[in-house]
């Protein structure tokens, strides 16, 4: 008989068996008993996040906060306007189709339908979730299974890896690379080594996620490189998760291609969306998933099993916001193009200034995210606590501390072999603005002498 | 071809009643009680927090993952005073996708493959397949009626104590309990639920409490909150609606609340599913709550004087009903009502299908003939119990007075078509 078993035997003589609950577990009274929960197997491990704790370092209201996508500049009128309309209609405060508004999945359809050139099926083919980040959960727990893989690339955008945890299936990462020699200048200087891309797919891959434009680097994947991974899609019959959040913001050169359009990759791919990122309104947790019918009709199952809907006057507004500019596409005055105009001045402007700092940006060809390598500020950081730490956080903690300004740091978004590939660089968020909005922002400047930074209408 | 089908976590549950009912009640002509989807409005106080919220730019943008902070506090206050304890905002509280979203954040935090969870029937229908997903076993138990009795209200419907006992064992996970009732309307008393607790802390098991109906009690009654007894603070996750509240469905603004221990495996599946809920719903849905706990033990306060509306409205369809000739059983919370069709005698043994339960021929006869809709009780119990349940169907009451007008005139030509 084993100890335990032994100690309990000889307990249970003492202490009546009352104070034994069903497992055998010694307590001294009902109201105190010690409870065995814990959290379940799928969630072990997943629980650190790293805007936890980048929202605890950056409280402080005088650090400038250039680090988490949270635009402060406003939404277009006409969409605030559109809520504060839906909220005055009584149905419209009551519950809609669980996969999506009506008028909402109509209007998706008519503006993708007219991107992708073919006709979408607004109920079979469209999915409304909860952001563009509940897209990707209803497709990895729709579709992929323990055991399977999935292809990550890095950097990634920090949920990627933990959902594919969740389903129990193992994340294969790959790392974006630079040119060997070539010192970065823009995100279309990181590329997919094809030959390692290869290597990563094997009769266990269920999917690769992609994101174009990608968040934290910028880079808007090229029509070849697009066709580089659908080919080994097709070959190994692999799912692609297409994270295209930052589809609209695309800067002068570069042509978002969405590769469902390519041939043969309409049926296995799913298109994640986000009107939180299209109108710049990220409170309002609203994306979609754009697919064949025999893949979205599974994440339709996960949504009917977990949130069954999404709110009604939020579809509503939405679907007026997209009908606003889907009349005007191809117009300048189209959101679609206008924010990244905008966009595009904010862009060069930080790089500027960046530069005259002495830090390198990558100058992004699309998203609202820039990379900056920080090894030619040569800051010695060995006197910060916690030697393991990563060179990147080290620098974000100090630029926090030291200078008030605040970035995120990019090997957040890597596996731990690429990390020392990463280490030198730092993100930050562009599209912030406008001193009527944020009195403390003011110009950009970097002076030797002055002890922080201060930031302005960017 | 494409070999790629779905995953083993959903096999199986893709079959949704709601979308086969909106397809059989798509008819404009038809009267439903139904779907608990109310045509009431919300208090326009909530209506103008939204449309005020979404003039303000930051309220459109990101808010804490967990619920927004001026959210948490409120319901931290609210909850607080009517649990008697001092509820953690941050730590305690989880906002979530409506109640639905926090039942699946309880199920995928806290449920393994291989636990056994035990649900009561009728149940509301999203418990089972919840349950599977996380690959967990449901365990049935139906609510019965004492024998001999017909029941009147839904007191007469009760757990039976060896009954119950029975069907804990060392892999029971955890228990769902729904106070007040759906489709029954029982309110369970504190000897029942003091039976449930005796239970769950015998035999170490968690207790997943839906609330949401919590303010929807009659006369008579009252709400007990299961984590208020001894010993199961530490053991509960507490569920419940804002959309429900405030009538306002399709807000899909939701909590749960509990013991920090437990809570943090429900914000864990939130970092890794949908990180956030919608910030200007929340900052209007705070304000909604801050109003009324202005005026909590009130008359005026929405959270009692809505319970009032809905009584009215749910004795005047009783007493139509038993013109009638069906025998309504009597809610005691909630806005949906059971009723016992099968002093009716209606043949149906010439309609449908035969395996079919006889109360979805009969909901499908009452659509065709009679134009009005209710639901079949079948659909919220396991096949064992289809049998004990097939005579019931669920009327919602929570309709503007047009619409119950126009459904109590169905029934008193009811005799005449």
């Amino acid at each position: 008989m084993n100890i335990t078993r032994q100690v309990l035997n000889c307990c249970k003589v003492i202490y009546p068996s009352s104070f034994f609950n069903s497992r055998g577990r010694f307590c001294t009274s009902q109201s105190t008993r010690m409870s065995r929960h814990t959290n379940s197997k799928r969630i072990e491990g997943l629980n650190k996040n790293v805007w936890v704790v980048f929202t605890a370092m950056t409280s402080d209201p005088s650090i400038v906060n250039l680090g988490q996508g949270k635009p402060d500049i406003p939404p277009p009128s006409y969409v605030k306007e559109a809520l504060a309309k839906a909220a005055s209609v009584d149905d419209l405060n009551q519950y809609t189709r669980g996969f999506g508004h009506p008028l909402l999945v109509k209007a998706l359809s008519q503006v993708y339908g007219k991107v992708c050139g073919r006709q979408i099926d607004p109920f079979k083919e469209i999915l409304v979730t909860v952001g563009g980040y509940g897209s990707l959960f209803s497709t990895i727990q729709g579709l992929v299974d323990e055991g399977d893989e999935v292809i990550i690339i890095e950097p990634f955008f920090d949920c990627y890896l933990p959902m594919v945890k969740m389903a129990g299936a193992k994340p294969v990462l790959i790392p974006l690379r630079v040119k060997s020699g070539k010192k970065t200048l823009t995100g279309a200087d990181w590329f997919l080594d094809p030959n390692e891309l290869a290597s990563k797919f094997s009769s266990k891959t269920k999917a690769i996620i992609l994101n174009t434009p990608n968040n934290p680097i910028g880079k808007v994947f090229t029509r070849e490189e697009l066709q580089m991974i659908a080919d080994l899609c097709i070959k190994h019959d692999t799912l692609c998760i297409s994270d295209e959040v930052y589809e609209w913001l695309v800067y002068k050169g570069h042509q978002h291609i969405k590769i469902a359009t390519l041939p043969g990759m309409w049926d296995r791919t799913i298109t994640i969306g986000s009107g939180g990122k299209t109108f710049s309104v990220t409170g309002w947790k609203l994306g979609w998933s754009i697919g064949p019918e025999h893949l979205i009709k599974h994440l339709q199952t996960v949504m009917q099993n977990s949130l069954y809907t999404c709110p009604t006057p939020l579809q509503e507004a939405l679907a007026q916001g997209l009908l606003h500019n889907f009349d005007l596409m191809g117009q300048p005055e189209c959101y679609f193009s206008s924010l990244s105009v905008e966009l595009e001045v904010k862009r060069d402007r930080l790089a500027a200034v960046l530069q005259e700092v002495g830090m390198t940006p990558i100058i992004p060809e699309g998203g609202y995210f820039m990379l900056v390598d920080v090894t030619s500020l040569n800051q010695d950081l060995s006197h910060m606590a916690d030697n393991d730490e990563a060179y990147d956080w080290k620098f974000v903690r100090w630029m926090i501390k030291e200078k008030k300004l605040a970035a995120i740091p990019v090997t957040a978004f890597v596996g731990d072999e690429s990390k020392k590939q990463f280490e030198k660089y730092i993100r930050f968020c562009f599209i912030k603005v406008n001193t009527k909005l944020s009195p403390k922002l003011r110009t950009l400047h970097f002076h030797p002498d002055l002890e922080r930074f201060v930031c302005v209408c960017v | 071809m494409s070999r790629h089908t779905h995953a083993k976590r959903i096999e199986g549950l893709d079959r949704n009643l709601w979308v086969v009912f909106a397809g059989m009640t798509s008819n404009p002509s038809i009267v439903s009680l139904a779907q608990g989807k109310p045509d009431i409005p919300p208090p326009s106080y909530v209506k103008e927090a939204l449309a005020k919220a979404a003039a303000v730019d930051d309220l459109n943008q990101y808010t804490r993952g967990f619920g927004h902070p001026r959210l948490v506090k409120a319901l931290s206050q609210v909850y607080g005073k009517v649990c008697g304890r001092q509820i953690d905002p941050f730590k305690e509280i989880l906002v979530t996708v409506g109640a639905y979203g926090s039942l699946f954040n309880s199920m995928q935090g806290l449920v393994d493959e291989g636990d056994e969870v035990i649900i009561m029937e009728p149940y509301f229908d999203c418990y089972l397949p919840m349950v599977k997903m996380a690959g967990a076993k449901p365990v049935l138990i139906p609510l019965r009626v004492k024998s001999g009795k017909k029941p009147i209200t839904s007191a007469d419907w009760f757990l039976d104590p060896e009954e119950l006992s029975s069907k804990f064992n060392s892999k029971t996970k955890a228990i769902i309990l729904n106070t007040p009732n759906n489709p029954t309307g029982k309110v369970f008393t504190r000897e029942e639920l003091q039976t449930i607790a005796d239970l769950c802390i015998k035999h170490d098991t968690l207790c997943i409490s839906d609330e949401v109906y919590e303010w929807l009690v009659y006369k008579g009654r009252q709400h007990v909150k299961i984590a208020t007894l001894p010993g199961m603070w530490e053991r509960t996750i507490t569920v419940s609606s804002g959309g429900k509240i405030f009538c306002a469905t399709g807000w899909k603004i939701g909590w749960s609340i509990g013991p920090e221990h437990l809570i943090k495996h429900l914000q864990t599946i939130t970092q890794n599913s949908t990180f956030m809920c919608a910030t200007p719903l929340q900052e209007a849905m705070a304000e909604s709550l801050l109003h009324n706990f202005e005026l909590m033990d009130q008359p005026e306060c929405f959270f009692t004087s809505f319970a009032e509306e809905l009584k009215t409205k749910r004795d005047r369809l009783a007493a139509v009903l038993q013109e009638v000739g069906m025998t309504p059983i009597i809610p005691e919370g909630g806005f949906f009502m059971l009723v016992d069709v099968s002093s009716l005698n209606q043949d149906l043994s010439h309609t449908g299908d035969d395996g079919e339960a006889y109360d979805w021929k009969f909901v499908r006869w009452m659509i065709k003939e009679k134009k009005l809709a209710s639901i079949p009780i079948t659909n919220f119990v396991g096949d064992e119990s289809k049998k004990m349940f097939e005579k019931y169907i669920r009327f919602c009451f929570f309709r503007k007075d047009s619409t119950l007008d126009a459904a109590l005139d169905i029934f008193k030509n009811w005799n005449q078509s």
